[in-house]
């Protein structure tokens, strides 16, 4: 699948992004090995969803570079990424709320000339998704919040994603809604998908992640596995509520 | 009765154009947020591509069929809109797309004196009769009521013709791509469509509704120069705010609806003015009928929220 597995699938080397002058992402490097769910922590503002926006093509990059596959894709536009196998599923959903709920899911496939694979790619995600099925002809912006999200993740899922970049899939939810949103999230990974999660809830994050980076102010803090990073007291105190 | 539908007719007739127009304006205000006032140019141009195309025609087939005439015509015109259409996003419109909603909107109306001073130097000042290809002898359907041969393809045609563009943004892939894109360029283009392409293709729809109807209008009046497409233009404008701009249907229904209202105006304007105003002052009506809607409701009849657009 990947054409140089001694490599890895994403790098960010030195990354920088800044918005107008006023620099938002200072220097990050990032890798992501082929397989992997890894999550990016940090508090508001930081510049996780900075980061996810530029690794998509959504957002121009102000220096270092960013490696996929091996190769630098710095100045590639975000809809020849996708079609490289880069979906994000944005902050906010990013729902077309005037579509229906299919033509929201179809759009996901829109690169896709394969009709039958769609098709089944279609009947998975309605399985995975019960909820979503049974909305199809609805207008998407009738839908609530965790329908969503839910329709954000399976419309992404259409493309056939390599990498997967997932931007606070929890906000707003309701703690139900967000394990099942975290349960399609790791039946995702099992099947193959390598993963960038951004999540404000490090707690549950950092359990699925095998690996966690933390960000502050444009910066990655630290980084290490899931449970190392569960065990940091820093982390504990800063992004998990506890006092140390 | 027979005063009554007649005026039905003709409201049909110009209603038509005006819709086809209006859709051009929609489209790209739904896409881009912008105003082209450059549009009703473009139709201008299509019926002059035409009539040159003809006057050609006549020169070296003298023979030939009107109905091959005008549709060679047609496939003259539209290509010739369509690059028009296309360069002008590209060249101009493209590189507004983040500055400040003025720029576009005085871009847009800087290329619309440009467009009508070339086809001045090019075709004169003169008002050009444009020649009625297909008959407008009028048919008596009913005791008392015409219609022209012409009037009958207008209204055909311009239903076909919605009927297909309708059918375009609502069932095919890039249709879909265009509505998606209306909504939300970025994430769009996380979607892997080409948004600069959907746009440029938006214009060119535009571009080549505005040619159909330009020979529409011209082969309707008999006469084309360089400043015919100001009037209908921001009648077509006028529709599209009515109908809620940016929305499809909404511009199909205020074309028809404005020429309903100045087909009906113009026959009782005398009245409604005791004799003070008469019917070549039917122009009036679209921009009332703009100031109401502004006033009033300016979403439109179907129209929806604009604020969250970009
Ligand atoms: N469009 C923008 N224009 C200017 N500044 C921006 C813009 N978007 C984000 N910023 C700034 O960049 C910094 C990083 O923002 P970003 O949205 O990437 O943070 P985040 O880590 O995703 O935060 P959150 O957890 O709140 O989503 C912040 O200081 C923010 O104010
Ligand atoms: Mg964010």
């Amino acid at each position: 699948m990947h054409t140089n597995p001694s490599s890895p699938l994403l790098q960010l080397q030195n990354l920088q992004i800044s918005y107008g002058g006023i620099q938002a992402v200072k220097g990050i490097d990032l890798d992501l090995w082929a397989g992997e769910l890894v999550c990016l922590i940090g508090a508001n503002g930081a510049g996780k969803t900075t980061t996810l926006n530029a690794i998509a093509g959504v957002l121009p990059i102000a220096g270092g570079s960013i490696l996929y596959q091996g190769d630098k894709v710095n100045a590639v536009p975000a809809h020849k990424r996708l079609r490289r196998g880069v979906a994000l599923v944005p902050e906010g959903r990013g729902i077309f709320t005037r579509l229906t709920v299919e033509e929201n899911l179809r759009m996901g496939a829109y690169t896709r000339k394969d009709k039958a694979g769609i098709e089944a790619d279609l009947e998975r995600v309605y399985t995975m998704l019960p909820r979503v099925k049974e909305r199809l002809h609805q207008v998407a912006g009738t839908l609530s919040g965790g329908e969503q999200q839910m329709v954000a993740i399976g419309r992404a899922l259409l493309s056939r994603p390599r990498l997967l970049l997932l931007d606070e899939p929890s906000m707003g939810l309701a703690p139900l809604v967000v394990e099942k949103i975290f349960e399609v999230v790791q039946s995702v990974a099992r099947d193959g998908v390598t993963i960038l999660l951004v999540e404000q809830n490090a707690n549950l994050a950092l359990e699925f992640a095998q690996r966690g980076y933390v960000m502050e102010s444009g910066k990655i803090t630290l980084t290490g596995s899931g449970g190392d990073l569960l065990a940091n007291p820093k982390v504990r105190e800063a992004y998990l509520g506890e006092v140390a | 009765m027979e005063t009554l539908i007649q005026q039905l007719i003709n409201g049909l007739v110009i209603g038509s154009v005006y819709a086809l127009i209006a859709l051009g304006y929609t489209m790209v205000y739904g896409i881009l947020g912008l105003i082209n006032f450059a549009h009703g140019d473009v139709l201008m141009v299509g019926a002059l591509t035409a009539l040159q195309t003809m006057m050609f025609l006549m020169g070296v087939a003298p023979g030939m069929s009107p109905v091959y005439m005008l549709t060679i015509a047609l496939m003259v015109a539209i290509p010739v809109c369509i690059t028009l259409g296309f360069l002008m996003e590209r060249l101009a419109y493209r590189r507004l797309r983040n500055a400040p909603r003025l720029a576009p909107l005085i871009t847009a109306i800087g290329m619309s004196f440009l467009l009508q001073t070339v086809a001045m130097i090019l075709w004169g000042r003169n008002y050009h009769t444009f020649p009625q290809l297909i008959s407008t002898t009028p048919m008596q359907p009913i005791e008392g009521v015409f219609i022209t041969p012409v009037q009958v393809i207008i209204i055909a045609a311009s239903a076909a013709i919605m009927i297909g563009l309708s059918l375009l943004v609502t069932r095919t892939r890039i249709g879909r791509a265009m509505r998606a894109t209306a909504e939300n360029h970025r994430v769009a283009s996380l979607m892997g469509v080409d948004t600069n392409a959907v746009i440029a293709f938006t214009f060119v729809v535009g571009a080549a509704l505005a040619a159909v109807a330009g020979v529409m209008y011209a082969s309707n009046y008999g006469i084309a120069h360089y400043g015919m497409g100001f009037m209908p233009g921001l009648k077509a404008f006028t529709a599209a705010v009515l109908g809620g701009i940016g929305n499809l249907g909404g511009a199909m229904l205020g074309g028809i609806m404005l020429g309903l209202v100045e087909s009906f105006g113009a026959g009782y304007i005398e009245h409604l003015t005791f004799g003070f105003l008469n019917s070549s002052y039917q122009d009036i009506f679209a921009f009332i009928i703009l100031g109401l809607v502004l006033i009033f409701k300016p979403t439109g009849l179907l129209g929806e929220r604009v604020s969250d657009r970009a």
